[in-house]
């Protein structure tokens, strides 16, 4: 039991059940939970950063028979981004939630849906993956359902609905491959997995499934009305984690296990479809008439970045230039994940003293809220990519490694993305410029704002100019690339 | 790391610190704020000091940061970067007065302030650059840092002229970018070094390094306001007086014209750009300008629009004289980087405070304003004659290298009538100002005119920082061949790139 790996699972499923039997205290629990699993999270880093990949097998049954957690750099990295995500929104919704009632349903399920992420990230085998993903959908959609009004009841229910559908889809694809090959085990399966049409059917299968729970374009309907109608903290785990993972599953199939089934053309198709997702994702970001639709908007946009690399990785030969494009993929990543997140807890508190987050109505926000309107612009600026955000260097690695390997179809998508991010970013900073009355002090609302500018500044700042300690982490200790 | 490898952070620290500081002020804590930014000018000017001395012996100042493969922030201090950083030090300092004059009793001052010190970190971050990967953050950087200036009024005129800035300015940063990493793809790091990098790297494929080389000056050409990319510039005006100041003379459009001499001969090397026959291009394009312009010029009465279309044309002789090959015209241009931005500093002073004692925003307007404002428009003739190029005032130096290189290489003798018609239209869009300032006799009343308080015509805050720049216009142009004057420096400069 002396293994982080299991810590970061067990300790939230321990605080979600004692908040469920202590709802008074829920709070301290919480908070007191997420940062004890954070400095976990935080040991499990320090381990495969020095160790390399990590590997616990639970009981000590052996993977095929029991049940087996890894970490490797991605999803160790993925994990302590995931739970400063986490804490710090765990201290936004401390100060959120006035109301009783939502307080008491909130907690146990804030703290299971940490549990589903921290578990998914570290599952070994495809049963677990499903079993946690179903998870996380679940108490996503309770969480969304949190905000009792009707706009937000249907669109948990539709979310409820086209989550299931993307596990089931899931689950046909797990169920074929275990047929097929009688292991579930990740590691196994890379090794035994050949290029047959068993392998393509499962992997299309899975993949159409996760494609589905990571909105990628055209499946994409479902997410803005959800996360935008959630309570913030909850749109910020949504947008920053929820579908973030599925995209994980995703890349730990079509890199690490099933490579050998990829061909180009299927590469290339979730490419484009990613590239379709950055333009119409940031073009209906623009026209979205309130900030939080806005920001769920625009996650679509750019998790279509994020597939994009797809085809390049694959494209490119094994070595650095892989390295390079896949590190700078987890630091997009990395990088939205924090931004996304701050963008939504600051889209919180303008909701919450201005009453409503019509972006046609902001007129003043920068003088009455002058550190919300500054770290709605931080954040703006990560989603852009402009510099010192660490979208920066990724997205100069993204066009880089469009050039080296000779796709550079992609060069204007990224531009005509990038363009379309800074026109909706300031088009809600130029409405918040104009003249308004109230005139407030820098710092307002201390325990919201600073979890906020908490995160943007890791997305700007940190991930900025820290980005070659990420290089190194990754490059060293991923059983990825041409694993 | 000694002292010397960590000047440049130092530099960058001086006004970065003080920037974040005063955004965490109250309104009314005027006394502090106004300590800060005088504390980071006047440090910054010392550490500039050491910086000058430091470069003209030959140490090494440099300091490196490692953001992943091949991307290094690398900040050095040669004399090409030593110059402007030295320009916009001492012309920081004087806006800073200015400005603290300028907008005494308005709202928003901290936040002013604050995104004012950023804007010259971000300037000296770009003169500081080592190479083109650090240029590109600090060049994305001051976009960031200046739109909040320019949209800082609030009204929907001013969010407005902002959102055009930012518009074409993040459309050219996106070019600079796609033209950078492309350059860095097929040949490694960009650092800058004196004489040209490509021109010692073989095998590049010549096609692929004209398309970099437009993709990067047409990304830089929309910051230096260069035809047709200059459209931004006129539209900018609506920020205050000190932003126009700012925007015109030390930073924004100064950081395009700074890129393209970068690009020139510490990229390409300005012997190799004219063997790939892109000279001509870049030439055309400044000569264009700076006759377009001018011509702009002419039929504007409103005064800020007038001096922003004298930029759009001046800063382009920089650009000239980098595309003619010679240290003569190179020269010429490099030190009109300095002279250019000391006479603009002047003539937007003058602007701003004839819009605040008097209310007088238009050309038309300012009959016999000599007599009421006689300091103000002393400094405003004397800019008004270096941009015209008559002598001793410092643009003349400039024009008279820029006309000795064109003559020194046979082929760029086309550049003397471009020459020539520009000075006569200077004249004739800026003396027919002058001629109704001290010869024609005043109306019966301003505009908008703020009662005398003291002895001076206005507040000495805004009185003395043109009479500053306009007296600093002038001993340039006496002293130029004083040790460590621009034009010495842009000697050195000429020097060690051939």
């Amino acid at each position: 039991m002396n293994n982080p790996m299991v810590w970061v699972i067990m300790l939230p499923l321990l605080a979600s059940l004692i908040t469920l039997a202590w709802p008074r205290r829920a709070h301290w629990i919480g908070l007191l939970f997420s940062v004890i699993t954070l400095a976990f999270s935080m040991v499990l880093v320090y381990q495969v950063f020095n160790g390399g990949p990590q590997t616990h097998e639970l009981g000590n049954w052996n993977a095929g028979l029991g049940i087996a957690l890894r970490a490797d750099a991605l999803s160790a990295s993925l994990l302590v981004m995931a739970m400063l995500v986490f804490t710090a929104t765990t201290f936004y919704a401390d100060a959120y939630f006035s109301d009783v009632n939502k307080r008491m349903r909130f907690w146990p399920l804030w703290l299971m849906l940490s549990t589903a992420i921290n578990a998914l990230l570290l599952s070994g085998d495809l049963f677990n993956l499903y079993v946690t993903l179903e998870l996380l959908g679940l108490s996503a959609v309770a969480l969304t359902a949190l905000s009792d009004n009707r706009a937000a009841l249907q669109a948990s229910i539709r979310y409820l609905s086209i989550g299931l559908l993307g596990s089931l889809v899931f689950l046909a694809g797990v169920a074929l491959i275990y047929t097929g090959y009688g292991i579930l085990d990740l590691e196994l399966l890379a090794q035994r997995i050949q290029a047959e049409p068993l392998a393509q059917v499962a992997l299309t299968l899975m993949s159409a499934g996760l494609i589905i729970k990571s909105a990628l374009f055209p499946m994409h309907f479902w997410l803005p009305a959800a996360h935008a109608s959630a309570p913030a903290p909850v749109s910020a785990a949504l947008s920053a984690l929820v579908v973030k993972v599925s995209l994980y599953i995703i890349l730990r199939l079509w890199i690490d296990v099933f490579d050998v089934v990829i061909t180009p053309a299927s590469a290339l198709l979730i490419g484009i479809l990613g590239a379709a997702a950055v333009i119409w994702g940031s073009w209906q970001a623009l026209r979205a008439e309130r900030l939080k639709l806005l920001a769920a908007y625009s996650t679509v946009a750019q998790l279509g970045y994020l597939f994009i690399f797809i085809p390049l990785i694959t494209g490119l030969p094994e070595g650095q230039l892989r390295e390079t494009a896949f590190t700078a993929l987890v630091l997009l990543a990395l990088t939205h994940g924090f931004a996304k997140s701050a963008l939504f807890l600051s889209a919180g508190v303008v909701q919450h003293r201005a009453g409503h987050d019509r972006i046609a109505d902001l007129a003043g926000t920068s003088r009455a809220l002058p550190l919300t309107t500054f770290i709605i612009a931080l954040s703006g600026v990560a989603l852009i990519g402009l510099p010192p955000s660490g979208s920066f260097i990724a997205k100069w690695q993204l066009l880089a490694a469009s050039i080296h390997s000779a796709q550079w179809w992609w060069i204007p998508v990224v531009a005509t993305g990038s363009i379309l991010a800074a026109a909706y970013t300031f088009r809600v900073l130029g409405h918040a410029f104009g003249p308004g009355d109230s005139a407030g002090k820098v710092l307002n609302w201390g325990r919201e704002e600073i979890p906020a500018l908490t995160l943007a500044l890791f997305a700007t700042v940190v991930l900025g100019l820290g980005s070659a300690g990420l290089w190194d982490f990754i490059s060293n200790n991923s059983q990825f690339i041409g694993g | 790391m000694n002292l010397f490898n960590s000047l440049p952070l130092l530099i960058l620290l001086s006004s970065l610190l003080p920037g974040l500081a005063i955004f965490l002020l109250k309104e009314e804590s005027h006394g502090l704020r106004t300590l800060l930014n005088l504390l980071g000018a006047v440090t910054k000017l010392l550490f500039v000091a050491i910086m000058i001395w430091g470069v003209f012996h030959e140490r090494d100042i440099e300091m490196r940061w490692a953001l992943g493969p091949g991307l290094e922030l690398v900040l050095q201090a040669d004399a090409l970067s030593v110059l402007f950083v030295t320009l916009s030090t001492i012309l920081w300092l004087v806006t800073t007065i200015y400005a603290i004059g300028y907008l005494e009793n308005t709202p928003h001052r901290s936040r002013f302030f604050g995104f004012f010190s950023l804007c010259v970190t971000a300037t000296v971050g770009l003169a500081l650059s080592g190479n083109l990967f650090t240029f590109v953050i600090f060049y994305e950087l001051l976009t960031l840092a200046t739109y909040p200036l320019v949209a800082h009024k609030g009204s929907p005129m001013a969010v407005r002229g902002a959102r055009i800035y930012l518009a074409y300015t993040l459309g050219g940063g996106i070019l600079l970018l796609i033209g950078a990493v492309w350059l860095h793809t097929i040949a490694g790091p960009i650092e800058f070094t004196q004489g040209g990098l490509l021109s010692q790297l073989p095998h590049l494929d010549p096609n692929a390094l004209r398309w970099i080389f437009l993709l990067l000056i047409i990304g830089l050409g929309v910051k230096a306001a260069l035809f047709p990319l200059h459209g931004w510039l006129p539209q900018a005006m609506v920020a205050p007086a000190p932003v126009s100041a700012l925007l015109h003379a030390v930073a924004v459009v100064k950081a395009g014209a700074f890129g393209i001499v970068r690009v020139v001969y510490d990229v390409y090397g300005v012997e190799f750009s004219a063997s790939l026959n892109l000279l001509p291009f870049l030439g055309a394009m400044a000569a264009f300008t700076i006759i377009y312009g001018s011509v702009k010029a002419l039929s504007q009465d409103h005064l800020k629009r007038r001096l922003a279309y004298s930029t759009i044309s001046q800063v382009s002789y920089i650009a000239l004289g980098t595309a003619i090959v010679g240290p003569l015209a190179t020269i010429g241009g490099v030190v009109h980087l300095v002279h250019q931005g000391v006479m603009k500093i002047t003539l937007f002073f003058a602007a701003g405070n004839y819009a605040e004692n008097l209310g007088v925003h238009r050309v038309s307007e300012m009959d016999g304003i000599g007599k009421r404002m006689p300091a103000t428009t002393l400094a405003f003739s004397i800019a008004v004659l270096g941009m015209i190029g008559i002598p001793p005032v410092a643009g003349f130096i400039s024009k008279w290298y820029l006309g000795l290189g064109a003559l020194q290489t046979g082929d760029g003798i086309w550049v003397i009538p471009v020459l020539l018609i520009s000075s006569l239209l200077n004249a004739a869009y800026f003396l027919p100002i002058l001629y109704r300032a001290w010869f024609k006799r005043a109306v019966t009343a301003w505009p908008e005119e703020k009662p005398k308080t003291g002895r001076w015509e206005m507040p000495g805050a805004l009185m003395w920082p043109p009479v500053i720049t306009a007296s600093l216009a002038l001993i340039i142009g006496l002293f130029a061949a004083a040790p460590y004057s621009p034009l010495e420096w842009a000697s050195l400069i000429a020097e060690r790139e051939y």
